[in-house]
């Protein structure tokens, strides 16, 4: 796709956020609208830092945030209406059925009963999670949990959907399902940013990766674009952001 | 045989755990609380030991040759703390059984399964005889200093009483494994804990509400009828009072009881803990099918949906249930003197409104606790489209409501006998409540749910001021009930303690 043809979606303007040490440094970041953007970068780099300002669960210390031209740091009401968020790790509630946990996320988000109702069984049927769909979530696989978290992510039809390592600790199967879930909405017009430690994901799934080191983008676009920045245009997504980070560290 | 499977280093593995527990349990995790902690324990026991002088001194000088009124009331006193220390020991048993930790190392390590089983049990005694011991230790001290060492004899009688609740508390718990399986036991030796701690003491105050209209468990045991009933000085059902009174054959035959039914409870069991500890860490990959709503999505507010969900798990943890049910299972005595007083048209109200008050604010710290900290989804609740203030709204609306449920017909009965008496102690209540709450929301952390048990050790202030807040509000309460201006007092303690709460809350520094 060409981007830039695109609304924008996400946009992150000189964003920094430091604990110890500035884990996030002016970080300029845009993601259009029907993009799948993938950040990847070293432990440390400031991914889910990044993520976690962008849905508003760390305000950061300078810079502005712009979600779906809305600004995300003076609303973050409205913009949390138009977010998903799902982590690495799960978290749903155990006592409740997956059915139930969609009914109370589509009571926070406001959403029409019978709409939200609908998309829930499309979900649940599309994530495979019909035959456990009035079960308790307390005996789930790590997988399953996933699954029933980005269902959550989902039922409020959200315009974009921020998630960080998804597909930690999943098998194959629940994996596959994960992904054609994010395609189809990215296909329907959603935005996805994902953090990614395994770069085979975001070469076969990102329109555009941006690499994130020390808190920075220090590289930022198609596979075919980071090969043209190391000059080695055979070189596999590794090997490109092994070069990339190596060099980082040494101008660092 | 090796040295790495051999009982002896099998039980220094055992107790350093345990030692490591009780030190986080002390200091929650936190290093530099060490030696707050110890300072802490130690003007405990000094102020434990002054209560205990107020208490007991008056006893100091009774012997053997005493009459059965103080052979009843040291029964009585053994059977009540007997009641309680089985109530803790099933408590650490099922916990036992159902901590996951190292089962899967054990089992598939070549060490005798049996003898690790064994060691563990007695570990759970080993802790059941220490806290015993600990907490009668300033009475026996005071009695011993005042009235001679054969007082310390009530150490081994204690100690015993430890031994043979454990025992107890292993049967009850396998005979619950082999009855109902391994899905119900937790619950249900949950509830039996907390029904045989509070059983005892409820016992003695219901029948003495009938006999002399008091809530003291006390008259119970001094009554004519209990006196008359009461087997002869020589019968062997004495045998622990005599010990406590330094009857040293007694003793000797008391300890002896209690270490042989220990052991044989260990060897009796230790075969089967296992196998039932398998059986249990599969619990919770069993499926709980819920019962399928054919009514749809229902329309609801952000804020109705948090308060509906809140509800929903805990009507559903019977763990939580059951740890909240002995604070509820207290108010049964005061309902009962109630319906007795409303009945004969007396008024004991100063009497009921404290303790309902009491358990009241006691009742919402917890259940503030689990609503405002113990959050799963911590993270989906923060990125939802709904403002901070609203969710602690929502938060604090679902306990209070619940508190109202809890507590509603006990104000209902009271106001339909005295208006001004029911609606003083549905005051209390609210206000005993709210304090609760406001202290949970000061020192609130995230947390999960399943730390609730733990929930005492992250903040001591928080845990102090909630018991002495709830204390100044049923105080309050009951000087209002009784028409004395002397409430401003207690009140303005009560005030005092969140002003002070506020100040020191780790949010607002």
């Amino acid at each position: 796709m060409n981007s830039q043809n695109y609304p924008i979606a996400l946009a992150l303007r000189g964003v920094s956020k430091r604990f110890d040490r500035p884990a996030v440094d002016a970080l300029d970041l845009t993601v259009y609208g029907g993009e799948f953007y993938a950040l990847v970068g070293p432990n440390g780099a400031g991914k889910t830092t990044t993520l976690r300002m962008v849905v508003g669960l760390l305000r950061p210390d300078a810079g502005s945030i712009c979600i779906e031209g809305i600004d995300a740091l003076s609303d973050p009401v409205a913009a949390k209406q138009v977010t998903a968020w799902l982590s690495d790790e799960p978290m749903i509630y155990d006592k409740l059925t997956p059915y139930e946990y969609l009914e109370f996320v589509a009571g926070l988000w406001r959403i029409e009963p019978v709409a939200a109702e609908a998309r829930a069984r499309e979900l649940i049927g599309w994530l495979g999670l019909e035959p456990h769909a009035h079960e308790r979530c307390e005996g789930f696989s790590k997988g399953m949990r996933q699954k029933v978290a980005l269902a959550g992510a989902l039922v409020h039809d959200p315009k974009l959907i921020i998630l960080d390592e998804p597909l930690t600790g999943l098998d194959a199967g629940t994996a596959r399902q994960v992904k054609d879930v994010l395609r189809e909405r990215v296909r329907a017009g959603g935005s996805v940013i994902m953090t990614t430690h395994i770069l085979e994901v975001a070469e076969r799934m990102a329109d555009r990766i941006g690499i994130i080191a020390g808190g920075r983008l220090i590289a930022e676009g198609t596979l075919d674009d980071l090969h043209r920045q190391t000059g080695k245009t055979a070189a596999s997504l590794e090997d490109t952001f092994l070069m990339l980070v190596a060099e980082q560290t040494v101008a660092a | 045989m090796n040295q790495a499977a051999s009982l002896t280093w099998l039980a220094s593995h055992e107790f350093r755990l345990g030692w490591r527990d009780w030190v986080a349990l002390m200091t929650a995790g936190g290093r530099a609380r060490a030696r707050n902690a110890g300072i802490a324990l130690i003007v405990v026991a000094a102020f434990m030991h002054v209560f205990a002088y107020w208490i007991v001194a008056r006893f100091a000088d009774a012997n053997l040759a005493s009459d059965t009124t103080a052979l009843v009331g040291i029964t009585g006193t053994l059977m009540l703390s007997g009641s309680l220390l089985l109530s803790q020991a099933m408590e650490s048993v099922t916990r036992a059984f159902y901590a996951r930790s190292d089962l899967d190392l054990i089992l598939t390590s070549p060490a005798s399964a049996q003898k690790v089983f064994a060691v563990r049990m007695g570990r759970i005694a080993a802790a059941a005889v220490a806290v015993a011991v600990l907490l009668a230790s300033p009475f026996i001290n005071v009695l011993a200093a005042l009235g001679g060492p054969r007082w310390l004899a009530a150490y081994g009688v204690v100690a015993a009483m430890g031994a043979v609740a454990t025992a107890a508390a292993l049967a009850l718990t396998i005979f619950l494994f082999r009855t109902i399986g391994a899905k119900r036991t937790r619950l249900i030796a949950q509830i039996v804990a907390a029904v045989i701690g509070a059983g005892f003491v409820i016992g003695l105050q219901v029948a003495a509400i009938f006999s002399a209209g008091s809530l003291s468990r006390y008259v119970a045991l001094q009554s004519d009828w209990m006196l008359r009933h009461a087997p002869d000085t020589g019968s062997a059902f004495w045998w622990p009072a005599r010990a406590v009174l330094g009857d040293y054959a007694a003793l000797a035959a008391v300890m002896a009881f209690g270490v042989s039914i220990l052991a044989a409870a260990i060897v009796l069991f230790s075969r089967r803990f296992g196998e039932h500890a398998v059986a249990a860490a599969g619990v919770s990959s069993t499926i709980v099918r819920q019962r399928r709503w054919s009514r749809g999505f229902r329309r609801r507010s952000a804020s109705r949906a948090l308060r509906q969900k809140e509800w929903t798990l805990l009507l559903r943890d019977p763990w939580l249930i059951s740890q909240t049910l002995m604070q509820i299972l207290y108010l049964l005595p005061p309902a009962l003197l109630l319906w007795v007083t409303f009945r004969q048209g007396n008024d004991s109200y100063i009497v009921l409104i404290p303790v309902v008050v009491m358990a009241a604010g006691q009742l919402a710290g917890g259940l503030a606790w689990l609503s405002i900290s113990g959050e799963d989804a911590p993270d989906l609740v923060a990125t939802a489209p709904i403002t901070a203030d609203r969710i602690l709204a929502a938060k604090i609306e679902a306990v209070i409501g619940m508190i109202a449920l809890i507590f509603a017909p006990i104000v209902a009965v009271l106001i339909f006998d005295d208006v001004f008496a029911g609606v003083t102690c549905g005051l209390g209540i609210l206000s005993a409540a709210a304090a609760a709450t406001m202290i949970q929301l000061c020192f609130r952390v995230q947390a999960r749910r399943s730390q609730f048990r733990r929930r005492q050790t992250s903040s001591r202030i928080a845990t102090f001021a909630e018991a002495f807040s709830s204390i100044a509000w049923a105080s309050t309460s009951a000087l209002a009930a009784a028409g004395l201006w002397h409430a401003i007092g207690p009140a303005a303690v009560a005030f005092g303690i969140l002003a002070g709460v506020w100040l020191v809350s780790p949010l607002r520094n």
